[in-house]
């Protein structure tokens, strides 16, 4: 139990996808400018996180890691080089599944988010997590609770750089950092700020 | 070489710089540009990548269905991605290491993506090469100029050779531990923009909000 | 596009290509021929090269071996120094006896370590080095010297702050001085942590004493600067500064592995034998 909540805490504050890795930079800048839409893509990302995480570990531990084919009398296949392909195919039908039930059983959700489910197939900051969860081996166990802190922890980098970039809209901010330039710098603080969380154990 | 290829081609390299405008592919930006060399190596396989997945599906445009665009667009990118990375695990494997994940990143690199979708798509293959072209330029611009000033200032190397004699060696410069950082990355970019800007002022967002005067002072 | 004015029934089955492009038939043509092309591009690639990345990966290990023996000479030929100088041999860990069992050729730690039937789990607390798992067997190298045993390379392997680092411990013949000490693969922060792959930090080792004049394992990172003159300076080696975490890693990596669930048992026998095998 303490492990997992280790683990949960790291990967929201220490090991912050956002804020320490840089992945999903792309949508993390510029979806940034309203808090509202910052909690619908958020709220999407843990979502797709906490389901696709677990997902790629049992197929990387049972299908494609060295030795993974020995329940099926394959103990010398090594298929761990397709794992990108396979775990980007998973992220793309989980977004594809969660289009669909969104629409038919949550429309009012569904409408909310609009283009921002789409977009979360090429967020690298998905693919990243599952490419952690790989490289650092996690059991089943720990992958879910990966997914959910990684997910929750760039959601909430997500909806504090809102809430600084609504704080600042009425600022006299120069001309040419208006918009993308002042963020970069607002994020490359937050970053700063992240950075005392390093070390924290549980 | 003809005027609309050649605005194909240099169009994104300052005036629709696919990171300082577009906002794409920024979170290798950030990662790879703590030293030199990895980031030569990363905008090498990205420019091999972009090229091969904008000509590959720019050839089969018209032939792809459209409810399943996103996805055979990326599975070819996957695979050239995974080529590469073996390619460089066989023959650099140095530099492999230190690549490590971003390598795999560049499949879900929103430059290569947004380029094939917005691009090689409705495209024919040579202007769709001379756009990823384009485009892989503008990339690896700000990557070597990110990569240079945080080489540079945060060890005192370039290319690993040392530049600048670090005060530990017996010489006088002290490097900056902040460029070694990630949130340098951050800064640098935003006051490269703020340079791009200053250049090119067609690039300048409007603000939402312009301070006025208030009734009977002077407006700022 | 394809072309519109063919009566979508007049196509027959097989000529896909000028079926249109909603057609679920072309939706499927498409998706199985972009795998098979894909897959074959993609095998082929890691088929054909996998031999040399398997080579290049053995070759960076065996160089990393050769420099951390001191035997490390420009132009030299990794392959042949490594094949003329140093024997292989596999230790079982607990009992720090050699096992004639095991090719060491063919042995991978690292799946040893995994495996349940050839390693066992770790408790919290006598995994100091955050490793989880300790194979039952491990490799060690040994350098001879005019027919008598000069250097002994050991495996190391521990959590830092980021990431586990793999490296070798070189100790001198009286399995207590350290020689050298290198890693070679780790993913601590760039321009700091990674300082645990610097020469000149990795100079500090030398000379100093792993084990106390009691046998226990005593060498350690500490923070900040030794002082030369106390003594305790023959088991401190400076701190990493900007990376107490990963220099923290390091010293208990060591503690771990000179102590009793690692090359402990084997060394006090090599100390008892005086090196012979």
């Amino acid at each position: 139990m303490e492990n997992y909540l280790s683990l949960f805490v790291r990967a929201v504050f220490v090991e912050n996808l956002a804020l320490s890795f840089f992945l999903g930079m792309c949508t993390f800048l510029a979806i940034s400018k309203r808090i509202e839409t910052a909690l619908g893509l958020g709220a999407a990302v843990i979502v797709v996180q906490t389901i696709t995480v677990p997902i790629n570990q049992l197929i990387h531990a049972w299908l494609l890691a060295d030795g993974a084919l020995a329940w099926a009398g394959l103990p010398d296949v090594d298929l761990s080089f397709l794992g990108l392909i396979s775990y980007i195919g998973v992220i793309a039908a989980m977004v594809q599944i969660l289009e669909m039930v969104l629409d038919r059983y949550f429309s009012a959700l569904y409408n909310a988010l609009g283009i921002f489910l789409p977009l979360i197939t090429v967020n690298c900051a998905i693919l990243g997590g599952s490419l952690f969860m790989v490289e650092r081996a996690y059991t089943f166990g720990e992958s879910v609770v990966f997914g959910l802190g990684s997910g929750f922890g760039w959601a909430l980098a997500l909806v504090g750089l809102a809430s600084i970039r609504e704080k600042l809209r009425y600022s006299d901010v120069p001309a040419g950092l208006q918009g993308l330039g002042i963020t970069f710098i607002i994020t490359g603080l937050m970053s700063l700020a992240f950075m005392s969380f390093s070390g924290i154990q549980l | 070489m003809k005027q609309e290829d050649r605005q194909i081609l240099f169009e994104p390299v300052i005036d629709n710089n696919p990171i300082t405008l577009q906002v794409l592919g920024v979170c290798s930006a950030l990662a790879v540009t703590v030293k030199l060399a990895p980031s030569l190596i990363m905008c090498v396989a990205l420019t091999f990548v972009i090229t091969c997945a904008s000509a590959a599906v720019s050839l089969i445009r018209h032939h792809i269905p459209t409810n399943i665009r996103i996805i055979v667009q990326i599975t070819i990118i996957a695979s050239l991605v995974i080529v590469v990375d073996q390619v460089l695990k066989a023959f650099a494997w140095e530099i492999s290491k230190q690549l490590s994940v971003f390598v795999g990143l560049i499949i879900t690199n929103c430059i290569v993506l947004g380029r094939a979708e917005a691009f090689a798509l409705h495209n024919p293959v040579r202007e769709s090469v001379l756009d990823a072209l384009g485009h892989a330029m503008g990339y690896s611009l700000i990557l070597i100029l990110v990569a240079t000033l945080r080489e540079l200032f945060g060890s005192g190397t370039l290319l690993g050779f040392q530049v600048l004699p670090l005060v530990r060696d017996g010489g006088w410069y002290e490097p900056n531990g902040l460029m070694l950082l990630a949130p340098s990355a951050f800064f640098i970019i935003g006051l490269l923009i703020w340079a791009f800007r200053s250049w090119k002022p067609a690039q300048v967002e409007e603000a939402e909000y312009r301070i006025h005067g208030v009734q009977g002072t002077e407006p700022r | 596009m394809p072309p519109d004015n063919i009566p979508q029934a007049d196509i027959r089955g097989w000529n896909y290509l000028a079926l249109s492009n909603d057609d679920p038939r072309k939706i499927i043509a498409v998706a199985l021929i972009l795998c098979l092309v894909c897959a074959v591009l993609v095998s082929a690639a890691a088929v054909l090269l996998k031999p040399l990345q398997d080579r290049n990966q053995a070759l960076a290990i065996k160089r990393q071996i050769i420099s951390v023996a001191g035997l490390a000479a420009p132009g030299a030929d990794t392959e042949q120094l490594f094949r003329e100088r140093i024997s292989m041999h596999i230790v079982e860990l607990d009992s720090g006896a050699y096992v004639d069992g095991i090719d060491p050729q063919r042995f991978d730690a690292r799946a040893a370590a995994r495996d349940p039937a050839n390693s066992r789990q770790l408790s919290r607390d006598t995994d100091i080095a955050g490793i989880k798992r300790r194979a039952r067997h491990a490799p060690v190298y040994l350098v001879q010297e005019n027919g008598r045993l000069a250097t002994i390379i050991l495996p190391v392997h521990g959590y830092g702050l980021w990431s586990t680092m793999y490296g070798f411990l070189a100790l001198a013949a009286d399995a207590r001085t350290i020689t050298g000490i290198t890693f070679y693969e780790h993913a601590e922060t760039p321009g700091l942590g990674d300082a645990i792959v610097d020469p000149d930090w990795q100079a500090g080792f030398r000379d100093k004493l792993a084990f106390d004049d009691e046998g226990m394992p005593r060498i350690t990172v500490i923070k900040g600067r030794v002082n030369p003159g106390s003594m305790e300076a023959r088991y401190q080696v400076d701190g990493i500064s900007g990376a107490t975490l990963t220099s923290n890693g390091v010293a208990r990596l060591l503690r771990f592995w000179l102590g009793n669930l690692g090359f402990g048992p084997y060394l006090e026998q090599l100390r008892a034998t005086g090196g012979t095998s």
